[in-house]
C-alpha cells in the first residue's frame, strides 16, 4: 500500500557512506532473522562495490514474538550505537545469529570495549527501548510488510533482494539522479 | 464514506469486496474447541477483520506476525483483529500457540467460506480466502476494506490510517502520531 520511507533518513539514523551519494538503501531489519541474516553479505557487498556512491542506513524492525532475541538485540545496537559502535555491533550481531542471549549480548559490548555494567543495565531499564519502537511504527507507517524491507531513495524496494538484482536497483536509481 | 487506497488512487472497492459504508455481515465462528465468537460480540469497539488463505502459507504467515506485534497500536483505538481462513480450529490451534498469536482466528470452516462470501472476499476457484482486510466501525459499518493481491502481504499502515478516520477516535484520541 502506501510505500514511502517517512521519516526520511535524517540524522537520527544510523549511516554509512557520504551524505551527498546519489542513492540512499535503507533497510528495515531484524537482527534475528534469517533472512536478515541471509541479506548481511549481500548487503555489505554492494556497499562495498559501491563505496563512495551509496549512502546505507538501518532502521529497527524486531518481530518479537517469532524471535524472542530480536528487541534485546536491537536495544543492544541503540546501546552500542551511543558509545559510536552501532555498525560493529550491527555487524557482531549478524555474525552471530545464533547466539543472542542477554549475556551474548552483553559480551559483544565488552568486547566492543563498553562497560559490561552498563550494556547490562542498559537492557535491564528498556532504556532504548523506545527508539527501537519508534523505528518499528516508522517501518510500519511507511509500508514495511516484512523482513528485510529496503527502500532505495525513499521508495520501497518490491523486487528481490539478491546481489544483482539490488544491486542492478541501486545502480538504476544512481544513473538517474546523476543524468 | 468512500475511502480509495492512499498510494494509487484506487477504489479499494472497484475490487469487489464489500465496500467502505455498508453494514458489516454478522458472523458467528468457531474461535476454538468450545468458543464462538460473533461479529456482534465485538459491538461497540472497532474491529478489524483479517481474511487471508490459510494457515502455514508464508505470506499469511508475515502478515499474520506483523499485525501480532501491532496489538498494542490497536488497542489504542480499543480495537480488536480477528483472523479468518476456512481452516478447522485444531489447525487455527496449532497455528495460533506455534506463532505465538495473540488473537482470535476464526473458522470458516463448515459451510466452507460462507462469511467469506458474505465479504466478498472468497476464492472460489481456489477454495480459500482472499487476502483482504476490512475495518468495522463500533456501530457495525464496514469503513475501510483493501483487497490484497493473494502473494502480497498488505502490511498494516492502511489499517491504522482507516483507525485514525474513525469518526469517534478523532473525537477521543485526536491526532496521534
Amino acid at each position: 500500500m502506501s510505500s514511502h520511507l517517512a521519516p526520511p533518513v535524517s540524522d537520527a539514523d544510523h549511516i554509512i557512506g557520504p551524505a551527498d551519494a546519489p542513492v540512499t538503501l535503507v533497510e528495515y531489519g531484524d537482527f534475528e532473522c534469517p533472512y536478515c541474516g541471509k541479506a548481511y553479505p549481500i548487503v555489505s557487498s554492494i556497499l562495498d562495490r559501491m563505496r563512495g556512491s551509496v549512502r546505507f542506513a538501518f532502521r529497527h524492525f524486531p518481530l518479537t514474538q517469532l524471535h524472542p532475541h530480536a528487541q534485546h538485540a536491537a536495544e543492544m545496537a541503540e546501546a552500542a550505537g551511543q558509545h559510536g559502535q552501532f555498525w560493529p555491533m550491527h555487524d557482531t550481531l549478524f555474525q552471530n545469529q545464533k547466539a543472542l542471549g542477554d549475556e551474548d549480548l552483553v559480551s559483544y559490548a565488552a568486547r566492543l570495549g563498553i562497560d559490561r555494567a552498563w550494556a547490562d543495565s542498559a537492557l535491564a531499564s528498556h532504556r532504548f527501548a523506545s527508539r527501537v519502537r519508534e523505528q518499528f511504527l516508522s517501518g510500519v507507517r511507511s509500508g514495511v510488510n516484512g523482513t528485510p524491507t529496503f527502500f532505495i531513495n525513499g521508495v520501497r524496494h518490491d523486487a528481490g533482494w539478491d546481489e544483482p538484482t539490488l544491486f542492478e536497483a541501486l545502480q538504476a536509481v544512481t544513473m538517474a539522479e546523476r543524468r | 464514506m468512500t475511502r480509495t487506497d492512499p498510494d494509487s488512487g484506487r477504489a479499494s472497492t472497484s475490487l469487489g469486496l464489500l465496500p467502505a459504508g455498508a453494514p458489516a455481515p454478522d458472523f458467528a465462528l468457531a474461535s476454538g474447541p468450545d468458543r464462538v465468537l460473533r461479529l456482534t460480540d465485538l459491538r461497540g469497539r472497532p474491529a478489524i477483520l483479517v481474511f487471508y488463505p490459510a494457515d502455514w502459507s508464508p505470506v499469511c504467515g508475515d502478515e499474520l506476525a506483523l499485525f501480532n506485534e501491532l496489538l498494542p497500536e490497536f488497542q489504542r483505538y480499543e480495537a480488536q483483529l480477528v483472523g479468518i481462513s476456512v481452516d478447522g480450529i485444531w489447525c487455527h490451534q496449532a497455528y495460533a500457540e506455534a506463532r505465538r498469536l495473540r488473537f482470535p482466528l476464526l473458522s470458516d470452516f463448515e459451510p466452507k467460506g460462507q462469511v467469506s462470501r458474505a465479504y466478498n472476499a472468497y476464492r472460489q476457484k481456489d477454495g480459500f480466502s482472499e487476502r483482504a482486510l476490512f475495518v468495522v466501525d463500533r456501530e457495525g459499518l464496514t469503513r475501510w476494506s483493501y483487497l490484497s493481491p493473494v502473494n502480497v502481504n498488505p502490511g498494516a499502515d492502511g489499517i491504522l490510517l482507516a483507525l485514525e478516520a474513525l469518526p469517534s477516535n478523532a473525537a477521543n484520541i485526536g491526532a496521534s502520531p
